[in-house]
């Protein structure tokens, strides 16, 4: 006789429907987006999702588990799709194979695999990455670059020279360089002027891929994907910091609504933060580690070195969120106050 | 209008009770054989009171309660005894556990039926009758009733709940009982009202079941008693006595606390039937309303005998081919019954034919990605994936910790998770390992004890010897003539006298070896040790610290676990 469990009836969700979610989500953006740059953003997505899936077969034969239940969970390809999206669009190959690779290998499979991360991949690859190429890093196509497939794929492969035609900054860093000028006496209003970079309220371009982030984000909301408090304690935290600053000296500090459509925010709020291995799980833990990751990517990002610090706030959050959890635990039923 | 409050967490799984509510509750036919199993409650095991080749009549008593906390069984009908030996349980372990088996005779002739005016009856006379006549919380749990009919000696009871939500997917057998027989339920509340003397009676039925509310409304109105009948939004698990008594009353019943003590008492409505049957008809327990549903062609519920084999049971519904399984219970608590052989008991208050299709694999159990869904569906507000890493970690110190024994094994976290961790058997495993540790610790604690007192006595004996042997060897000196006090003191050439076995010699020692042993004991009484005027608690803390230590390297872990016991099984 084998031996059966209750209950017996089970909800119609599984980790494979969760991803498939996520992945469903992206979509806006990255048509977006591909409308913007081009096909090379699809090429990305392709090659990171590849490796991603290479990598994680690998690592799965290597540590002996079920390979096609593993692969068919679409972690990987999450990891891979977040990989691409938070790398330059016009980063060589090998780029974002090494990204990929070392999101999949190290940052997951090396931690224990599936659920045992205390580090997003996606943001583990991009601070690699950022710190080992960050001239590669940096280099952001500017919007109406116009260059065709063909270029394209030529300078992802390498076939042409990296020239400066496509090594822009992102509006952030160019915002932050043109304040930084050591003579320039420039105030952000005169420099968000610049209408080749700048559109209406963030980055050229850029503020449309951040909207489309953002109807993902509310679509796996509605759908129960995510709970939504993460999302909206992150970009509080970043609006508030933001909206301090620039009350205080609006020279000198761009709008909150610049921040909330630039950068990763979007990308973070509602695809990075989120991620429940690496996040805090108690409720009232979700809104330190959402606000404290808000907090931390916008002085980064306006006063560090780096183009914008999602990926370092998320990160240190990871490394907090066990202790946010542990004295942020829930009174139980029967033992409230 | 009863203010209504909320419960966090619970699932809606699809309800699939419309089935077996197509048609009235049915008697059962009379099964071939009966095997009532003496142990169909909480608490003691009843002992058999009759013997093999025995005839009985219908409500004999043929197990009676061993202990207060235990509940009588008794012949479902007349015939003979065939066996008294033990047979498969009504349990998924696939154990045999001491039944009476009978063979009916088919005249059903009861034994003489008294009724009893309750009223006549002293409290702890009525709780006694209670006890004798069966009733056992029918809701599942089987509690024995009478046990719980107490109120609180310092908190006065405010609420009496009774539970006829009936939350569990496919099972009807309450809602039926209360469309059917709602007076019978409301008079048997009575009972327990005037024994518990509430402020309020509060009847919980989810809002699924409105012919239920109505005739337990029409009921109460007829019989014009103040019981407040009122509808609760159906949610999984809305009927457990914890959420209902929340929903109820708003109080909150901690798995540390008993529900009196917060002033409040829970029963189910089948309950509160068969108390009733036993105190006007003078009918003990001897069967009970079982769903039968699920796989089969003519779900519907039946009044059936307990102890009737699961196997003639199923045939009443018309099993389809593809059945592979019955299940006794709920498909959120229920289990998979054994074989065909087992017998229905007390507990047994729906069983569901199952298949493939209807309960399908289930899939294979993946990692857990911390998404917190089971946490939001934990109606304790308990962090499932927590406890889920302890315990897979054999950190059970820590289960404690994040309350592993609030958890009532509703099986909401294991319904949403999204990786399929049967997370539920997890808590099962967790909890067992606690309860086996605390058994060995308990024992290693008694054999300490054992050990230290004999070491004492030992010690105790040395010493009272040791001062006899001095005592006599003074005595022999005393004895001894003044005169010949000179030649002692030669004692080479002396001979010792022939009445005095002892030599000089080994008087002398003994006696220094008894001064010796009185300076050492009091010594040992003028220094206060530390260790000694401890309070029993204290006493207790130092075995149990002691016992831990010695077990410290292969259970770092348990060692935190100390704070709060478990309560250990009484069984």
């Amino acid at each position: 006789m084998t031996f059966t469990t209750p209950p017996y009836l089970t909800q119609d969700v599984s980790v494979r429907r969760i991803m498939l979610h996520v992945l469903a989500a992206l979509v806006p953006a990255i048509a977006v987006y591909v409308a913007l740059i081009g096909p090379a953003v699809l090429v990305q997505l392709g090659i990171a999702t590849l490796v991603a899936l290479l990598g994680e077969a690998a690592m799965l034969k290597l540590r002996d588990k079920p390979l096609a239940l593993f692969l068919g969970d679409g972690s990987a390809v999450v990891t891979a799709w977040l990989v691409a999206l938070a790398f330059p669009p016009l980063a060589p190959w090998w780029l974002i194979t090494v990204g990929t690779l070392f999101a999949i290998v190290i940052a997951k499979h090396l931690y224990g695999g599936l659920g045992q991360n205390p580090f997003n991949p996606a943001m583990i690859a991009f601070a690699v990455c950022i710190v080992a190429y960050p001239s590669l890093m940096s280099q952001w196509p500017p919007v109406d670059a116009g260059n065709g497939i063909g270029e394209q794929l030529a300078l992802i492969f390498g076939q042409a020279p990296r020239l400066d035609a496509m090594s822009g900054a992102t509006p952030l860093d160019a915002l932050k360089t043109a304040l930084k000028g050591a003579d320039s006496g420039l105030t952000v209003a005169s420099v968000l002027d610049n209408r080749a970079v700048f559109g209406h309220v963030g980055g050229k371009g850029w503020e449309w891929v951040s909207l489309a982030y953002l109807v993902g984000g509310l679509w796996m909301w509605q759908r129960k994907i995510i709970g939504g408090q993460v999302s909206a304690a992150f970009l509080a935290g970043m609006a508030l910091i933001a909206t301090a600053l620039w009350l205080l000296h609006p020279d000198q500090f761009a709008n909150p609504l610049f921040h909330l459509v630039s950068g990763g925010t979007m990308l973070g709020a509602f695809f990075i933060v989120t991620d429940p291995v690496s996040g805090c799980t108690t409720p009232r833990g979700k809104l330190i580690f959402g606000f404290a990751a808000g907090l931390l990517a916008y002085i980064i990002r306006v006063f560090g070195g780096y183009p914008d610090g999602v990926a370092f706030a998320v990160l240190l959050l990871n490394i907090c969120a066990p202790l946010i959890d542990h004295s942020t635990q829930p009174a139980i039923f029967g033992m409230k106050k | 209008m009863l203010q209504l409050f909320k419960f966090k967490g619970g699932v809606k799984p699809e309800t699939h009770k419309a089935p077996s509510l197509q048609a009235p509750i049915a008697k059962a036919p009379l099964p071939e054989q009966l095997i009532v199993p003496l142990h169909q409650s909480i608490g003691g095991v009843p002992q058999p009171l009759v013997e093999v080749g025995q005839h009985v009549l219908k409500g004999q008593r043929i197990g009676a309660a061993d202990q207060w906390v235990s509940a009588a069984v008794h012949a479902p009908t007349s015939g003979t005894v065939i066996a008294v030996e033990p047979r498969l349980a009504a349990h998924p372990s696939g154990l045999t556990t001491a039944s009476v088996v009978i063979a009916p005779d088919g005249r059903e002739e009861w034994i003489d039926r008294q009724p009893v005016d309750y009223h006549t009856l002293a409290p702890e006379r009525l709780r006694e009758h209670l006890r004798d006549a069966g009733v056992v919380g029918l809701g599942g749990a089987v509690f024995p009733s009478h046990a719980k009919l107490s109120a609180a000696k310092s908190v006065p009871m405010e609420e009496l709940v009774i539970n006829g939500a009936e939350c569990e997917p496919f099972m009807t057998c309450d809602d039926l009982l209360m469309r059917e027989r709602a007076e019978e339920i409301v008079r048997g509340i009575t009972v327990f009202r005037d024994l518990l003397e509430p402020r309020k009676v509060l009847i919980g039925i989810e809002d699924n079941k409105p012919e239920a509310l109505q005739s337990m409304r029409e009921a109460v109105a007829r019989l014009g008693v103040d019981f407040t009948v009122t509808a609760v939004p159906t949610r999984y698990p809305a009927g457990g006595a914890k959420q209902l008594i929340r929903v109820l009353t708003g109080k909150e019943v901690p798995a540390s606390r008993r529900s009196p003590e917060m002033g409040v008492q829970c029963f189910n409505v089948a309950t509160a039937y068969t108390a009733w049957r036993a105190l006007a008809f003078g009918e003990p327990v001897i069967s009970r309303i079982v769903t039968l549903t699920g796989n089969v062609e003519t779900p519907r519920n039946w009044e059936t005998l307990l102890g009737t084999p699961l196997g003639e049971f199923i045939r009443l519904g018309a099993p389809k081919p593809d059945t592979d399984r019955y299940l006794m219970g709920g498909p959120m608590m229920g289990f998979e019954m054994p074989g065909l052989e087992a017998p229905l008991v007390k507990a047994s208050n729906c069983i569901i034919a199952g298949s493939p299709a209807l309960f399908p694999p289930p899939a294979p159990e993946m990692p857990c990605i911390r998404c917190g869904a089971c946490a939001e569906a934990c109606p304790h507000e308990l962090q499932p994936f927590e406890l889920y890493w302890f315990s897979r970690a054999r950190n059970f110190g820590k289960t404690q910790e994040y309350n592993l024994f609030d958890c009532i094994e509703c099986g909401c976290c294991s319904y949403v998770c999204p990786s399929h961790i049967p997370l539920v058997q997890y808590f099962r495993f967790a909890k067992s390992e606690i309860w086996a540790r605390e058994r060995d610790k308990n024992q290693a604690d008694a054999a300490k004890s054992r050990f230290e007192f004999r070491n004492e006595r030992d010690e105790r004996e040395k010493a009272e010897k040791a001062e006899r042997l001095a005592r006599a060897a003074a005595a022999k000196a005393t004895e001894k003539p003044a005169a010949e006090k000179p030649a002692a003191t030669v004692p080479a050439e002396e001979t010792p006298p022939a009445n005095a076995p002892v030599d000089a010699d080994a008087a002398k020692k003994a006696a220094i070896a008894a001064a010796m042993e009185r300076a050492r004991l009091q010594r040992e009484a003028a220094q206060v040790k530390n260790t000694d005027n401890l309070s029993t608690e204290q006493r207790e803390e130092i075995a149990r610290i002691d016992a831990r230590r010695a077990r410290a390297p292969a259970h770092q872990a348990v060692e935190q676990t100390d704070v709060a016991p478990p309560p250990a099984q009484e069984q």
